[in-house]
């Protein structure tokens, strides 16, 4: 009872909290200076349709660089604590339907494409490398809902994780020698704007990205698929 | 109302609902899905306080493509920068929900038992 009363009056606060900053929060009428700085200059340095790549891989690259390494992070970590089972493929499964099993192999083709799209793409359209890896991910955890008991090469994801991060600071170390800094993407020419090949390295970063991030979940899925056992 | 404020104020709805998840439900996954529910609440408080009035998607083509452009660029567009940090956010946050599910897995090991009472350890 006192709990339930203590829950109570936490979610009282808070909402008298949130209705406060609410309250004051009146929307903005234009960009702020750092904004309209990216806003008016992003295309010209950095040559990428999508404002928001252009900062994420470029202005705030170093950013990017510590958010793929805490993915690393967490992925290593999940792999510590989850013991694989040598058994694992001999546990009984209820077959899966039929249903399932036609649709994934139908689709699975599919979103691999979409990805993979997705991520090529991620200078010009909305998108980019963490959402294409994201999206080869949720393929294998359909192809894994479809064939349960499948082994999956762990070994491979971990060799394209290793060599793409690689490559990814490479390609920010060669913009120290080639370029004005860390990350710069004028490393490569920036080509026309809008076209598939533009905004020089930054395609380069958010295809190694997507790569990366699409091993790195499917590896962290097919670890918590080999610590099932028998229920 | 603009699309921030119903953005801002669906973010801070969602955070409550998240609280009140993690608070009250039993069941460890259920709480695991109240600390997911939360993060979106503050990714929709993040993107909604980057909304300017009568601004599209920071994506130069089209209206606001640079140069030919009959709207000018920083007139046009709402702020990319909470959205860049937002993606971060997302990312980040899945990595904490897998972290965390791979606890609960072991727990479960350890336990067979997936109702947050059953762990009474650190209660006082």
């Amino acid at each position: 009872m006192v709990k339930k009363l203590f829950v109570i009056i936490v979610l009282i606060g808070l909402a008298v909290f949130f209705y406060g900053m609410l309250s004051s929060f009146s929307g903005n009428e234009t960009l702020n200076m750092s904004a309209a700085y990216y806003a008016e200059n992003g295309a010209e340095e950095v040559g990428a349709a999508n404002l928001v790549t252009a900062i994420v891989v470029t202005y705030r690259g170093l950013d990017t660089l510590g958010e793929v390494t805490i993915l690393f992070l967490t992925a290593a970590i999940a792999a510590f604590f989850l013991k694989s089972k040598d058994n694992f493929s001999k546990r009984k499964v209820k077959e899966s339907s039929e249903l399932l099993k036609t649709a994934s192999s139908m689709l699975v083709p599919l979103i691999f494409t979409l990805g993979i799209y997705v991520f090529v793409n991620g200078h010009l359209t909305p998108g980019g490398g963490f959402q294409g890896g994201a999206i080869l991910a949720s393929g294998l955890v359909l192809l894994l809902l479809s064939e349960p008991l499948q082994k999956v090469n762990s070994v491979l994801f971990a060799v394209v994780e290793s060599i793409s991060g690689l490559f990814y600071v490479g390609i920010g170390v060669a913009g120290i020698f080639l370029a004005g800094g860390f990350l710069d993407n004028s490393i490569l020419p920036l080509g026309e704007f809008g076209t598939l090949l533009s905004a020089g390295a930054l395609p380069v970063i958010y295809i190694l990205v997507g790569l990366k991030v699409g091993s790195e979940l499917s590896g962290l899925l097919t670890k918590f698929q080999e610590t099932q056992e028998e229920n | 109302m603009d699309f921030g404020q119903i953005a801002v104020s669906v973010g801070f709805l969602l955070i409550l609902i998240g609280v009140w998840g993690i608070l009250t439900q039993k069941n460890i996954i259920k709480i695991v899905i109240g600390f997911s529910v939360f993060d979106t609440g503050l990714h929709m408080i993040m993107v909604g306080i980057g909304y300017v009035k009568g601004g599209t998607a920071p994506i130069l083509d089209g209206a606001i493509a640079p140069g030919t452009a009959p709207i000018n660029i920083v007139a046009g567009i709402v702020d990319p920068v909470p959205q860049a940090l937002v993606l971060t956010a997302i990312v980040i946050g899945l990595g904490v929900t897998a972290l965390m599910l791979a606890y609960v897995v072991r727990l479960y090991e350890d336990r067979k038992s997936l109702d947050i009472s059953s762990y009474e350890d650190l209660k006082w």
